[in-house]
């Protein structure tokens, strides 16, 4: 899922009612209608039986729209839109291990990490691993900085978002 | 009241008025086919043996359309579930309201590749409306309401109910599930929005040559009425889909038939130089506009259809209207006589008039052998307004959207979406179970018929009198065609042989079959399917170079229609 920068990103919020199998007709919708999406994420909400599911993809607003009308024809889905980027907090973590073996590649990598307000969560002799959060954009670049140090594994959660503001949904 | 699962099952069919299930019996279904059994004196359903799933899918597919009520099949877990696969496909693609509904094996041994499972929901999603396996007793009764709920409002489709053994033999306390929710699936009002009815009306009045498409969803919306009314006060010449064939009696002066690859010359014409086209519960399939990016090109577009999704889907709408057919066409045609805008004849009606009359002899040419036109039209002679068609996929399916005249809305029931062949005889079975009052004669291809004929014996058994025409070309004609006019006559595959004989066939079931080689043969055999109590196969010999035309070649705007091929 490299990120890609043709169009402008799009997010896509669903609030779906938890019943077996919802993800699968999500993602087999997704893929039977040839939509390609960059992140996908699910994860529960404050309501009991109501799972989040947050949708990135890049594509023309024809397309973001047939998705989105495709999608909340699944009678699971309960509600549906696009997020407005503006308005919205998004977020993603990615875990990374980058090998760090001598003591000065090893210090740059710490200021990048308080640069970035990232985090190392377990150290090794020659490697660390490194929390960050944030904005997909900011992710990106530091790990195109950590890129020069050597990535040895990475995990990266796709994005979950939520509107600004006071009220819940999203009206 | 305590009872099995597979009672509730039952009794909760009893509670949505069924009246019919066909199916075939298997390991996991025993305990469904039990309490069939126990409560067939009183529960008023009857039970309909295929031999084929693809057929009972087919059955309940033609009886929804017929009956206008969702039509119910079963089949066994595994083999019994996928063989309803293409039946549920067909359902999908012409939104037919049909509810299969299927065992599986126990809860433990699920996903264990036990003996004939299959993940049914899985294989079933993607063509389905949805797809449920139902995992206690308890949710027996609120889950077969939605799955009727969903089949049958907004958007008709098919639904599959995956039914473990153990959970049919557990036991619950019945109740009835009147109201259920699922997710944000709301019935919706189908009523328009004021302000798309206003804008459709200032397009509709500035228009100087409209055109109205009328698609499957003006039938499944019972709008004939509202549709004709429309087009009487706009002057407006209606052209159909496939699919919303017979929405306006073809012998109306406005009908113009079919548009699309095979439709008539001068309904593809008056697409291209219409100035407003009103399309209505139709979903610009490929096969009816012809190259995309030249549809319309030269018109607004109003888009009336129930479904959201279908709105910008293929071609972009200047005025969406979401909104039941009915609703939006009664909305839209009061406000125009209040407004008193009843148009007359213009240059436009005279148009449409002309390009209909010049075409008239090109429709009336005939080869040696049987023409097919001619056929459909003495069997429009001979057969009551009220008859039911069916038809298999192909030329013989071409043949009748191009020549047949529907003159009642719903009574030509086809595969239209996914041209199934096979479909046409066990649709006119479930048609026939549907409306026992009524003449069902299915229009066929032998390489069609050939796919599902075996369900003659459940013609036979059950007294289902059908009339099949077998369109006898001894190939798959269609094929053949493109192969003629695309391949350079290269012929590839397409031969069918000198086998079988149809009328050995209908008689090795206890079925009658008659071969008739002139016309007044044929109009004889079709006033004894008229009369007979049972099935009849009509055995008509075609020259296998007979074509459809006119078409329009794939790739091609809609004007670039070819009369000889
Ligand atoms: C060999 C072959 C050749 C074919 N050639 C042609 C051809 O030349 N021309 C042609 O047109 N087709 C042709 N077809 C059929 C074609 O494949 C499609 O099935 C057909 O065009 C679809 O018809 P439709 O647009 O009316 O939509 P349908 O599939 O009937 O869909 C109905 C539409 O109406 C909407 N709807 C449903 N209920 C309502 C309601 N209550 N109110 C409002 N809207 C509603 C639905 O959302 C949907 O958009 C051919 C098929 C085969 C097999
Ligand atoms: C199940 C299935 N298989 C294959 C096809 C592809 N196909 C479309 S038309 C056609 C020929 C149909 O032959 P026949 O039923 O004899 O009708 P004809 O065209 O000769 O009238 C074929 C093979 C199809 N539509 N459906």
């Amino acid at each position: 899922m490299a990120e890609d920068t043709r169009a402008e990103l799009s997010i896509i919020y669903a609030l779906v009612e938890d019943r077996p199998g919802v993800l699968f007709k999500v993602t087999s919708l997704i893929r039977r209608r040839g939509f390609n999406i960059e992140t996908i994420t699910v994860g529960s909400t404050e309501k009991e039986r109501v799972s989040r599911i947050t949708i990135t993809t890049r594509g023309d607003a024809r397309i973001v729209e047939q998705l989105i009308k495709q999608l909340d024809k699944i009678p699971e889905v309960m509600k549906i839109g696009e997020l407005d980027l503006n308005d919205t907090v998004f977020r993603e973590l990615a875990i990374l291990k980058v090998s760090a073996q001598d003591s000065a590649k090893r210090q740059d990598i710490y200021n990048y990490i308080s640069i970035f307000r990232a985090k190392v969560v377990d150290v090794s002799k020659d490697s660390l691993i490194i929390e960050i959060v944030g904005n997909p954009k900011k992710i990106t670049a530091f790990l195109d900085l950590m890129k020069g140090y050597g990535i040895i594994e990475l995990a990266r959660t796709g994005i979950v978002a939520l509107p600004r503001g006071g009220k819940a949904g999203h009206d | 009241m305590r009872l099995s699962g597979a009672r509730a099952v039952v009794e909760s069919l009893k509670k949505e008025k069924v009246e019919v299930i066909f199916g075939i019996p298997g390991g996991s279904t025993i305990p469904l086919y039990d309490a069939l059994y126990e409560t067939s004196k009183d529960s008023g359903i009857r039970h309909i043996l295929a031999r084929h799933e693809q057929c009972a899918a087919h059955m309940a597919d033609g009886y929804a359309r017929a009956k206008g009520v969702p039509g119910v099949c079963t089949a066994t877990s595994g083999p019994g579930a996928t063989n309803l696969i293409t039946g549920l496909a067909v359902a999908y693609m012409d939104s037919s309201a049909v509810v299969a509904i299927t065992g599986q094996v126990p809860r433990q041994m699920i996903g264990k590749d036990a003996f004939q499972e299959a993940d049914i929901v899985g294989i079933a999603t993607p063509i389905t409306k949805y797809a449920i396996q139902v995992n206690s007793a308890s949710a027996i009764s609120e889950t077969i309401r939605t799955a009727f709920l969903l089949a049958s409002t907004n958007r008709h489709g098919p639904v599959v109910v995956d039914i473990p053994k153990d959970v049919m033999y557990e036991e619950v306390d019945m109740d009835y599930a009147e109201n259920v929710k699922i997710g944000g699936y709301t019935v919706r009002s189908g009523e328009p929005h004021p302000y798309s009815i206003k804008r459709a009306l200032g397009l509709m009045i500035g228009s100087e040559r409209p055109l109205i498409i009328s698609g499957g969803g003006v039938i499944a919306s019972k709008a004939s009425e509202e549709l004709i009314r429309l087009a009487e006060l706009m002057m407006a010449p209606v052209a159909t889909t496939l699919m919303g064939k017979g929405s306006i009696p073809e012998n109306h002066p406005l009908s113009l038939g079919m548009v699309g690859m095979h439709g008539k010359g001068e309904a593809n014409i008056a697409a291209e130089e219409a100035d407003l086209i009103i399309a209505v519960g139709m979903r610009f399939n490929d096969r009816t506009i012809g190259k995309m990016d030249r549809f319309g090109m030269n018109a607004k577009i109003i888009h009336i259809d129930i479904d959201p999704a279908e709105i910008g889907k293929n071609i972009r709408a200047d005025v969406p209207i979401v909104a039941d057919a009915k609703k939006a066409l009664s909305t839209i045609t009061a406000r125009l006589s209040e407004m008193g805008s009843k148009r007359g004849e213009s240059e436009w009606t005279k148009r449409i008039r002309s390009l209909k009359e010049s075409f008239v002899e090109n429709y009336k040419r005939e080869n040696k052998g049987m023409s097919p036109g001619r056929l459909m039209k003495i069997l429009r002679d001979v057969i009551p307004k009220s008859a039911i068609v069916t038809t298999g996929v192909g030329q013989n399916q071409m043949w009748a959207a191009l020549h047949f005249e529907v003159l009642e809305a719903g009574t030509f029931i086809t595969s239209g979406g996914l041209g199934a062949m096979g479909f046409g005889f066990p649709a006119s079975l479930g048609a026939k179970v549907a409306c026992p009052g009524r003449h069902v004669f299915n229009i066929d291809g032998d390489g069609s018929f050939i796919m599902t004929e075996q369900d003659l014996a459940t013609a036979v058994s059950e007294s289902i009198p059908t009339v099949t025409i077998v369109m006898d070309n001894r190939v798959l004609g269609m094929v053949r065609q493109w192969q003629c006019m695309f391949c350079e006559e290269r012929y590839s595959s397409i031969d069918l042989g000198k086998v079988p004989d149809f009328v050995k066939l209908a008689e090795a079931y206890g079925a009658e079959g008659v071969r008739v080689e002139t016309y007044s043969e044929f109009e004889k055999a079709v006033r004894k399917g008229l009369k007979t109590e049972l099935p009849l196969v009509i055995d008509v010999p075609i020259a296998m170079d007979e074509k459809v035309l006119p078409m329009v070649p794939p790739g091609k705007s809609l004007k670039e229609v070819v009369w000889f091929g």
